[in-house]
C-alpha cells in the first residue's frame, strides 16, 4: 500500500509538566486522507499529544508540522491560521454550558461569519441529526443534557465546518452500544466522504477495529508501535499484544509490585 | 532563612505578577479593540453589570446617604452650623463614597461572578475550546467584560449620587426638620461639575479594575473547583485593595489640580 504525504508530522516531541516528562521524544506522521488511532495506556499522554498539536499546550521541544507548517513556537495570527483547519472532540465534551445546544454547534460557522444566524440554527439541526439528536435539544443548555448527548453535540460542534483534520478525544466513552456505532460509522464517513484526516483516541478496541486505518501506540512517552489496523494482530510486539487483549499480565506494569503474602 | 532572600523573593514574585497583569489588561483591550467584535457579549455584560447591580449599589447608597446626615449632624451642630449637612452628604456621595462603595460592592458581586465563570471554562477546557474554534478567548471573553466595567460602573455611581442625596434628605427632611425645599437648594448651592466628575472617572477605572480582576483570576486558574474557588477569593480581595489604592492616588491628582 501506498502511503499519501504526512498531514501532521511529529519529530521528537517532549514535553513535560514538572517532574512529570509525559512526551519524552515522539515521532509519528499522520498520513493525509486516513483515520490514524493513537492507544495506549491512562495517564500515558494522548491528550497531551493532541493539545500539543493544536498549540493549546507549549510544546518543551522537537517539531509539529501541519502541511508543512510548524506549530512548535508558533504564535497568533499563524496558530490561528493553523487552527482553522482543525476541529476537536474535548475528552470532558467543553461545551459552552452559558449557550443553548445550537449554538454550541453552529460556534465555528458563526465564529468564521459564514452564515446567519438563521442558517446556522438549520445547519446545527441538521449536523445533531448525523449524531443521533433530534431538535428537542437545540434550545436546551448543556447541563440539561446527559453524559452521553454531551459528547455527541460536542461532536457535532467539531465536524460542524467540516474541517479538514478532526480530532475526536475518546468519542464513543460513554455512549451504549449502538450509539457507539453510529459514532465509528460517522468517524468513518468524515474521512472516507468528506476526504478528512481524523486522529482519534480511544479504549474500545472494537471501535479501534471499526474506524483505525492506522493504529499507534503510545508508551512512556513515545510510539512503540505503528502499523495499519489489519497488522495489529500480528504485530510482534508483546506491549500491543498485552494492550489489544487487555490482560494485567505482560510488559506494561501497570500495578505497583506488591509483597507476595 | 535569610531576610534579604526573602525579602528579594516576594519583591521579584510581586513585580511578576504586576507585570503579568499589565500585559493581560494591554493585551486583552489592544486585541479587543482591533476586533472582531463581539456586540452580543458586550451588551450581556453590561447587563450583568450595570442592571443586575442596581439593587444592591441603590441599597447602599440609600442607607450610606441616611448615616452621612446623621452623623454630620452630630459633628456639625456641635458647631451650630448643621446647615452644611446637604453640601457634606452630596460632596461625600459624589467625591467618594459613590464610587468606593459601588466599587466594592460590584466587586463582591462582579468581579467573583467573572472569575468563577471564566474559572470553569478554563478547567473543563471551554477555553481550549474556544481556540480551536477560531474565536481569541480575549475577544471573546475578555474585552466585553473590561469594556462592561469601564462603561457601567460611572453610570451605576450616578445612579447612587442621586439615591445617596435623596437618603440624605429623607433623614434631614424626617428626623431632623429642614425644610424640603432648602435641603434640595443647598445641595446644589456647593456642589461643581467637577465633583460629579472627578467621581465618575474614578467608578471608570474602580469598574475596569473589577473586570481585569476578575477576568486576570479566572483566566489563569487551574485545578478543578478548589482552583475555581480559590481565583474567586483572590480575584475580590485583589480588586478591593487595588480600588482603596486607587482611590487614594486619583484623589491626590484631582486634589492637586
Ligand atoms: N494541564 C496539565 N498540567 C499538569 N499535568 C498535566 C496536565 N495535563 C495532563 N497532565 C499530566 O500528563 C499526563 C498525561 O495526561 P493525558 O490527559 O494526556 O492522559 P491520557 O493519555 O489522555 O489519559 P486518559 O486515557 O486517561 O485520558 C498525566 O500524568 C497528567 O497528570
Ligand atoms: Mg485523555
Amino acid at each position: 500500500m501506498n502511503r499519501p504525504p504526512a498531514k501532521i508530522r511529529i519529530r521528537d516531541l517532549r514535553k513535560s509538566f514538572g517532574d512529570n516528562h509525559v512526551l519524552r521524544g515522539l515521532d509519528l506522521d499522520v498520513p493525509a486522507g486516513r483515520s490514524l488511532v493513537v492507544i495506549g495506556g491512562s495517564g500515558t499522554g494522548k491528550s497531551v499529544l493532541l493539545k500539543c498539536i493544536l498549540g493549546l499546550l507549549r510544546a518543551d521541544g522537537g517539531s509539529i508540522e501541519v502541511d508543512g507548517e510548524e506549530v512548535v513556537g508558533a504564535r497568533g495570527a499563524t496558530l490561528e491560521r493553523i487552527r482553522l483547519k482543525f476541529g476537536m472532540l474535548f475528552q470532558g465534551a467543553a461545551l459552552f454550558d452559558s449557550l443553548p445546544v445550537w449554538e454550541n454547534v453552529a460556534f465555528g460557522l458563526l465564529a468564521r461569519r459564514l452564515v446567519g444566524r438563521a442558517e446556522a440554527r438549520e445547519r446545527a439541526l441538521a449536523t445533531l441529526a448525523k449524531v443521533g439528536l433530534g431538535a428537542e435539544v437545540l434550545d436546551l443548555y448543556p447541563a440539561e443534557l446527559s453524559g452521553g448527548m454531551q459528547k455527541r453535540v460536542g461532536l457535532a460542534r467539531a465536524i460542524a465546518t467540516e474541517p479538514e483534520i478532526l480530532f475526536f478525544d475518546e468519542p464513543t466513552t460513554g455512549l451504549d452500544p449502538i450509539m457507539a456505532d453510529v459514532i465509528n460509522e460517522l468517524v468513518r464517513r468524515s474521512v472516507k466522504k468528506l476526504g478528512a484526516t481524523a486522529v482519534s483516541i480511544t479504549h474500545d478496541m472494537a471501535s479501534v477495529r471499526k474506524i483505525a486505518d492506522r493504529v499507534a501506540m503510545l508508551f512512556e512517552g513515545r510510539i512503540i508501535w505503528e502499523g495499519a489496523i489489519e497488522e495489529i494482530d500480528d504485530s510482534g510486539n508483546p506491549y500491543v499484544d498485552q494492550f489489544i487483549h487487555g490482560r494485567a499480565e505482560g510488559p506494561i506494569r501497570v500495578l505497583q509490585d506488591m509483597p507476595a503474602d | 532563612m535569610n531576610p534579604l532572600a526573602a525579602t528579594g523573593r516576594v519583591t521579584i514574585t510581586v513585580s511578576r505578577t504586576v507585570g503579568e497583569i499589565v500585559f493581560f489588561a494591554l493585551d486583552g483591550m489592544v486585541r479587543g479593540l482591533r476586533g472582531p467584535w463581539y456586540p452580543r457579549q458586550i451588551l450581556r455584560q453590561m447587563i450583568e453589570i450595570g442592571y443586575y447591580s442596581l439593587p444592591v449599589v441603590g441599597l447602599t447608597a440609600i442607607f450610606t446617604g441616611m448615616v452621612l446626615a446623621l452623623q454630620s449632624y452630630i459633628g456639625f451642630s456641635r458647631f451650630e452650623a448643621p446647615d452644611a449637612i446637604p453640601t457634606i452628604v452630596v460632596l461625600s456621595m459624589t467625591r467618594e463614597l459613590g464610587p468606593v462603595l459601588a466599587g466594592l460592592m460590584v466587586a463582591g458581586r462582579v468581579g467573583a461572578a467573572m472569575a468563577a465563570e471564566l474559572g470553569t471554562m478554563r478547567v473543563t477546557e471551554q477555553i481550549d475550546a474556544l481556540h480551536t474554534l477560531a474565536t481569541d478567548p480575549l475577544r471573546y471573553l475578555v474585552f466585553p467584560r473590561l469594556v462592561a466595567g469601564l462603561l457601567m460602573l460611572p453610570l451605576l455611581v450616578l445612579v447612587a449620587d442621586v439615591i445617596g442625596v435623596m437618603g440624605g434628605y429623607l433623614v434631614s427632611v424626617y428626623k431632623l426638620g429642614f425644610g424640603p425645599i432648602e435641603y434640595i437648594n443647598r445641595t446644589f448651592d456647593h456642589l461643581e461639575a467637577q465633583d460629579v466628575i472627578s467621581g465618575l472617572v474614578k467608578a471608570a477605572v474602580f469598574g475596569f479594575i473589577v473586570a481585569l480582576m476578575g477576568c486576570y483570576q479566572g483566566y489563569h486558574s487551574r485545578g478543578g473547583a478548589q482552583g475555581v474557588g480559590a481565583a474567586t477569593t483572590r480575584a475580590v480581595v485583589s480588586a478591593s485593595i487595588l480600588i482603596l489604592t486607587a482611590d487614594y492616588m486619583l484623589t491626590e491628582i484631582f486634589f492637586s489640580r
